[in-house]
């Protein structure tokens, strides 16, 4: 898959993550979950790709791929035309500093008596990128940037609301001043009327900072608000990616069509007129995903064809692409 | 014709070592026989209070200080929580469907013993014929090789199918209500289509009575055609879903359908507008309107009178607040 090269700033190409079922006393491999088995996907510079796909397709495996949290099975990922899979461990700082990352929770694997000031200022200390009075005056500056009041740096986290620990979470993902922002369920922990809040901010701070976003989440009508373009994701693998107008208008991939049909739209006008797509049975195990075509057992329109091989993501044309024989 | 079940004005407080929780503050709701009607609002907002309360399912530190729940016309509240007639009301006539079904499933039994069970309890049937009806009822709810899974634990079960054998538990001895608390808050929103196009068929066939308690606006938009909106273990506003989406007349109404981002709408044309602040602390309310310290649509009477009672603004649309917000949208 191609686009301009001089505008992309990230390209997976393949990528496969496998993690191995080890068994009995002697931990022996007995088989692979795969995670993510065979994803390619571009990002533009200042654009924001969502990703998409029911829990456990493999979204956040995608992401810490990318942030190189884990080694990838295979395929390469090129951040500013570097392949950063090659990287060595002790080499990658240079692209930690452009990359970050803000988790659903961005406390959870913190320790709960750190003051809130200095988790936002942890990333400038190991980037070296301010020390002494410099790094109070970024810290404040990075609260301030994310809507929240300095003088709560010294708070612990239980001390904050979820939103405000969301805001936290930002501002420490942005202190390095990466270019690229992997967004991971940022708001799913959230209530709907402070969902609001924090959707706003990101996109106020990508205008301002020119920052592009990988926007991992379930929720397909947040996403779709968000994102320049859409991946959906299905059992390790993207079935569709377009525009996000264009998946909305012109689903092509038969479950890009039940995702968007499953989604309730808060307006019953509306509910009254659509079609609703009801899948049968479940997500099987990436474990042991079906041959061929992972979504052909619960496929209205599944050929032989579809249980034999894989489809591969094809160019429809504007930019569209789907991995169906039959779209 | 009297509702199926109605509540009234009903208060269940919490006496917790940090102070007094007014978890539930006066609230009313009815749904009528074969109703489908939705309970909305934000995590902490008094929606299960509500309900376990409607059972009598509040543990200490929580009682139940006041109200009524009115099973065609008794008031049910009367009954010793422990008493058989509360027992024969749960479950037998009033059924509950929960978020996760591995707390109201025994992890310890097959599904056919807790289905069984209940059978042979409300309808009084003997074991064999117990047993058939609860194949039937997994049948029914789209569980594969009923036959065999029906011995298994609850544990060898997807989300998904746990929750399928909930709303065969729940449909079980045919109850005049079902009460559905968040029942697809922990699944996948394909598995929750699956699940609520189930339910609503099933009610519907029955002619059963169906409440949804969730905080997803676009589940009560598709299902649901009578809707209470609650903050603060209050009802801020009642109706018919058609009004209450189209115009609503309470701030809090009106800020939730602001902040929440709408499938299929083109993308920039609308900037999601969220409501500021936090929701109040139950521990500390003030004397006043809980919503006014994040209310756009405040006037000095708010600040003023205390929290504004429901009143009606159209055909059983009612709102409490004390502003006409109609013509300022
Ligand atoms: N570290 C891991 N070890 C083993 N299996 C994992 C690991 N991380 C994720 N998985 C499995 O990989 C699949 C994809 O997971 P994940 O990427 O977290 O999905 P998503 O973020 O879309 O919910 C799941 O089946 C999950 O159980
Ligand atoms: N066992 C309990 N002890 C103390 N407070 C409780 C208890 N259960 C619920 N509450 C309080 O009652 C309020 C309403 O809770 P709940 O009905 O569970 O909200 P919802 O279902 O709308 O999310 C919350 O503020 C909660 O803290
Ligand atoms: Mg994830
Ligand atoms: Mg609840």
């Amino acid at each position: 898959m191609n686009g301009k090269t001089d505008e992309i700033l990230l390209e997976v190409q393949d990528l496969k993550m496998y993690f191995p079922i080890l068994r009995g006393l002697l931990r022996r491999r007995v088989g692979d979950i795969k995670a993510v088995d065979g994803v390619s996907f571009f990002v533009r510079r200042r654009e924001t790709l969502g990703l998409v796909g029911e829990s456990g397709c493999g979204k956040t495996t995608v992401g810490r791929c990318v942030l190189r949290l884990y080694q990838p099975t295979a395929g390469t990922i090129k951040f500013n035309g570097t392949d950063i899979t090659k990287i060595p461990e002790g080499k990658l700082k240079p692209i930690r500093r452009e990359i970050g990352a803000i988790f659903q929770d961005p406390f959870s694997s913190l320790n709960p008596r750190q003051t809130a000031g200095s988790i936002v200022a942890d990333p400038l200390r190991v980037h070296n990128l301010a020390s002494g009075r410099d790094l109070d005056e970024r810290v404040a500056q990075l609260f301030r940037m994310v809507g929240l009041d300095p003088r709560m740096a010294d708070r612990v986290p239980h001390e904050f609301s979820g939103g405000q620990r969301q805001r936290i979470g930002i501002a420490r993902a942005l202190a390095s001043q990466p270019s690229f922002v992997i967004c991971d369920e940022p708001i799913s922990a959230l209530d709907v009327s402070i969902q609001a809040q924090i959707i706003n901010l990101l996109e106020e701070l990508q205008e301002k900072l020119g920052l592009t976003y990988l926007f991992i989440a379930h929720d397909l009508a947040v996403v779709q608000h968000i994102s320049n373009r859409i991946a959906v994701m299905y059992l390790g693998r993207i079935v569709e990616i377009t525009s996000s107008d264009e998946l909305y208008d012109n689903p092509l991939h038969p479950y890009t069509k039940a995702l968007l049909s499953a989604v309730p739209v808060p307006d019953p006008k509306v509910e009254k007129t659509r079609r609703r797509i009801i899948l049968k049975g479940e997500v099987p195990s990436p474990a042991t995903p079906p041959p061929g075509c992972h979504f052909h057992p619960r496929c209205e329109i599944a050929t032989g064809e579809c249980t034999e091989h894989v489809p591969p993501l094809r160019d429809v044309g504007g930019g569209h692409y789907v991995a169906c024989f039959k779209a | 014709m009297v509702p199926v079940l109605q509540v009234e004005n009903l208060k269940t407080t919490f006496y917790t070592e940090y102070g007094v929780v007014k978890a539930v503050d006066g609230v009313s709701f009815y749904v009528d026989e074969g109703e489908i009607i939705g309970l909305v609002g934000e995590s902490g907002c008094g929606k299960s209070v509500s309900v376990l309360s409607t059972m009598q399912l509040i543990q200490p530190p929580g009682r139940i200080e006041g109200g009524q729940v009115l099973f065609k016309g008794e008031n049910i509240l009367k009954y010793d929580p422990k008493g058989e007639e509360m027992s024969s009301i749960r479950g037998g006539k009033i059924a509950m469907i929960f978020q996760e079904p591995m707390t109201s499933l025994n992890p310890v039994l097959t599904i056919s013993r807790q289905l069984t069970e209940a059978l042979e309890i409300h309808l009084d049937m003997d074991r064999e014929s117990a047993r058939q009806r609860a194949i039937d009822l997994l049948k029914m709810v789209g569980v594969p090789e009923a036959e065999r899974r029906i011995d298994d634990y609850p544990h060898q079960f997807s989300g998904g199918m746990r929750q399928r054998v909930m709303i065969a538990m729940a449909m079980s001895c045919n109850p005049a209500v079902i009460i559905a608390d968040e029942p697809t808050t922990a699944v996948d929103v394909t598995t929750q289509a699956q699940l609520l196009e189930l339910m609503v068929d099933l009610v519907t066939r029955n002619h059963t009575a169906l409440i949804i308690v969730t905080h997803n606006l676009g589940v009560v938009a598709r299902y649901v055609r009578r809707i209470y909106v609650m903050y603060a273990g209050r009802i801020v506003e009642s109706g018919p879903s058609d009004e209450i989406f189209e115009r609503p007349r309470h701030p809090y109404t009106v800020g939730l359908l602001g902040s929440v981002p709408r499938l299929g709408e083109k993308r920039g044309t609308r900037k999601l507008v969220p409501i500021g602040g936090m929701p109040p602390d139950l521990i500390h309310m003030p004397p006043t309107c809980a919503f006014l310290p994040r209310c756009q649509f405040k006037i000095k009477k708010c600040y003023e009178e205390p929290w504004p009672a429901l009143r009606q603004v159209g055909e059983n649309h009612f709102t409490a607040c004390f502003v006409d917000i109609g013509d300022k949208l």
